[in-house]
């Protein structure tokens, strides 16, 4: 018999037990224990305190069939959650729907324009938000690079979900920041659950999402991707805004702003260059993401990534890789150089 | 001399407790316990006890102590900046502390205004919209507000800094921008937090001339907060000295200085310049002149420039005269003897 027998027995349980007792699906131990001849319960009438087993729930099942197994536990949560599946989806997919709209319609604009007005108007945006010779340079040059050795297709789709996505976040992330920063309850709250969206590894994300939507649907890999990235614009708002000099909300305060002449008059400009720091992580983040994402069908560089590893195709997926690397500076440069010029004209920090 | 001007802001029984539970510690307060006591059994700090303060109009009152001594605490009070524990601040009046918080904000917008010990200009702006917060504030639209903003940094003296950034300035430049800021808002009623403790000596006395200058011409009423006692002196109409949160004496300066009413006091006033804080007036014999005298002297004169008008001799007499007036006479042993301080004088006896 099992080891913990005894302890069901000394407690007077195991009518309870057996009563409870169903012929489940054995594990798989199980079936090979009983094909090599009962070895289990010879190693448990041995006895020795050393081979004693954890009270797991596998272990107290083997001595009383009434409690769950493990197994039972991932076979609850995968039938819980096909359970509110579909009750989910009623509320998820419609509104989510114009995330799908939105990276559908994106992708078709970056992709569909000629190449010789898309590059311009991306070197025109750099420009607007950078002002600086040098990072346009910079763009021009990597992009001309990946279109010269005919990336320009991928380089787009990719660019297309992450101005999406991040876009997404500054207008979900700001506000939640800002609310954070006003309350501590609602810092508290919110505060764990960035840490688990920051810590659950990437794939995680992906699995329920596969079963809630189709695979077809854009909007599968944009919520994996804003999920991952929206944490630190979060994060940096709320810092941001906590930061800003102590002496200043007095002196706001003493001249009688309203609680929103404050806000933007003086919390959110001070706390902008922190908040464009958020921004610049989303940015990178997202673009990490939208590699992982290319698992389910998120078009772009990851795609020609993932073929490189599932095929072994070495030097697709290294071209494919430093691509990835080339947005990944080209991106970054741009968006610091936003930062420059606001921490320039709002300096004395 | 003044006391007859109406009084402006009034502070009645003013109690002020930090911690947890001030309520109940208020209880024990008022039952006698004092400040060390109360700190060791209930963890709560006595920050003011018992602050009672008349503040007449177009006056500057200075409220002075060392650091801790809850100054800063009771000019915050003044707003509302920070809530009492119990008592009553009366504007031209009414007890502000049972405003609602519409009332409240009218108050900072339009009654009082504020200098701050560390500028708490908004870095973001210019010097010219830093002036113009408090008008900005309230409504009024820029083309309105900016050509005010204008005439009072032009008298401040930064006619030509309006469109530089605050930190493009030198702290006392900051602090002019402070005190422009305060004087567009048109408050009848301006608090100065330690105003010019931030600035270098000769800075310093520069800043007290313009506001001397400036409270000739527009007659505020003024809330000022010093460390410093030369700086209280000069220019104090009425001097409240704080101590542990508890007024220790209030009054005229020249009486203070020269009737100091505890040890605590004549500690604090033995090391002061007294030739050149006593005036005249408040030494001088009242009454008609006879005899022969070796000038006329005006009663707001300081005794140095008396030492000075003698030679250094000790036998002159000098008239008080003001406008064509004789007020009366002053020997220079009376301005011999006005110099040793009283503590000095009795051990000599």
């Amino acid at each position: 018999m099992a080891t913990y027998d005894g302890f069901f027995d000394s407690l007077g349980l195991r009518d309870w037990c057996d009563a409870g007792a169903q012929d489940g699906p054995m594990s798989m131990a199980d079936l090979l224990a009983r094909a090599q001849g009962g070895s289990t319960e010879a190693a448990a009438d041995a006895g020795s305190l050393w081979d004693l087993p954890f009270p797991s729930l596998d272990a107290l099942a083997a001595s009383c069939p009434a409690i769950p197994r493990s197994r039972d536990l991932t076979v609850g949560l995968e039938t819980g959650f096909l359970g509110i599946r579909d009750a989910l989806r009623v509320v998820v997919d419609p509104v989510t729907q114009p995330l799908s709209w939105m990276l559908r319609e994106m992708l078709w604009v970056m992709t569909a324009t000629p190449w010789w007005l898309m590059i311009p108007i991306l070197l025109l945006i750099t420009w607007a938000v950078g002002r600086s010779w040098k990072v346009v340079g910079l763009v021009a040059l990597f992009i001309g690079l990946l279109a010269f050795v005919d990336h320009y297709q991928a380089a787009m789709e990719t660019l297309a979900i992450i101005f999406v996505c991040a876009f997404i976040c500054v207008l979900f992330g700001v506000p939640i920041g800002i609310a954070m920063s006003r309350s501590d309850r609602m810092q508290n709250f919110v505060t764990p659950i960035l840490d688990m969206l920051q810590t659950l590894p990437p794939f995680v994300y992906l699995i329920p999402l596969i079963f809630l939507f189709s695979v077809t649907e854009p909007k599968l890999y944009g919520i994996a991707v804003i999920l991952y990235a929206i944490v630190p614009v979060v994060r940096l708002t709320n810092l941001g805004i906590r930061l800003v000099d102590k002496d200043v909300i007095e002196a706001a305060d003493a001249f009688g702003m309203t609680k929103t002449q404050k806000l933007f008059g003086v919390q959110i400009p001070l706390a902008l260059p922190n908040i464009m720091a958020g921004v610049n992580q989303t940015i990178m983040m997202s673009l990490a993401m939208v590699v992982i994402a290319s698992m389910v069908a998120a078009p772009g560089l990851g795609i020609l990534v993932l073929r490189g590893i599932r095929n072994l195709e070495l030097g697709t997926g290294l071209v494919a890789g430093f691509g990835i690397v080339l947005l990944a500076i080209l991106l970054d440069r741009v968006t610091k150089a936003a930062l420059a010029r606001i921490d320039a004209s709002a300096s004395n920090r | 001399m003044t006391t007859d001007k109406p009084v402006k802001v009034s502070i009645r029984h003013l109690y002020k407790i930090f911690g947890p539970e001030p309520e109940a510690a208020m209880t024990k307060v008022r039952e006698g316990m004092g400040k060390p006591e109360l700190l060791k059994t209930t963890r709560h700090v006595l920050g003011l006890r018992d602050i009672n303060v008349d503040m007449r109009e177009g006056q500057i009152t200075v409220i002075m102590g060392l650091s801790g001594s809850g100054k800063s605490t009771l000019i915050r009070h003044l707003n509302r900046l920070i809530e009492p524990t119990a008592g009553e601040v009366l504007v031209d009046g009414e007890n502000i502390l049972t405003w609602p918080e519409g009332k409240l904000r009218q108050l900072r917008r339009e009654t009082m205004s504020m200098v701050f010990q560390k500028f708490a200009l908004l870095p973001h702006r210019t010097v010219l919209e830093n002036a113009g917060t408090a008008l900005a504030t309230r409504g009024v639209k820029r083309r309105d507000w900016e050509p005010e903003a204008k005439t009072w940094l032009k008298r401040v003296g930064l006619g030509g800094n309006g469109h530089q950034y605050p930190h493009e300035l030198s702290g006392g430049m900051q602090q002019r921008v402070g005190i422009a800021r305060a004087l567009t808002s048109n408050s009848g009623i301006m608090l100065m937090d330690e105003a010019f403790s931030a600035l270098d000596p000769l800075i310093r006395t520069d800043m007290q001339d313009l506001l001397l200058e400036l409270q000739e011409e527009l007659h505020k009423t003024i809330v000022f907060i010093t460390h410093d006692l030369d700086e209280a002196l000069k220019l104090a109409d009425h001097l409240v000295i704080l101590k542990d949160g508890e007024v220790v004496q209030q009054g005229e300066p020249q009486h203070i200085l020269l009737n100091p009413s505890d040890p605590y006091i004549e500690d604090f006033v033995a090391d002061i310049n007294r030739a050149r804080v006593l005036r005249v007036r408040s030494v001088m014999q009242a009454g008609p002149a006879e005899g022969t005298f070796a000038g006329d002297i005006a009663p707001d004169d300081n005794l140095e420039s008396v030492i000075a008008a003698a030679k250094g001799a000790l036998e002159p007499r000098f008239r008080v005269v003001r406008k064509g007036e004789v007020l009366g006479t002053l020997e220079m042993a009376t301005v011999m003897r006005a110099l040793v301080p009283r503590g000095s004088r009795q051990a000599a006896e």
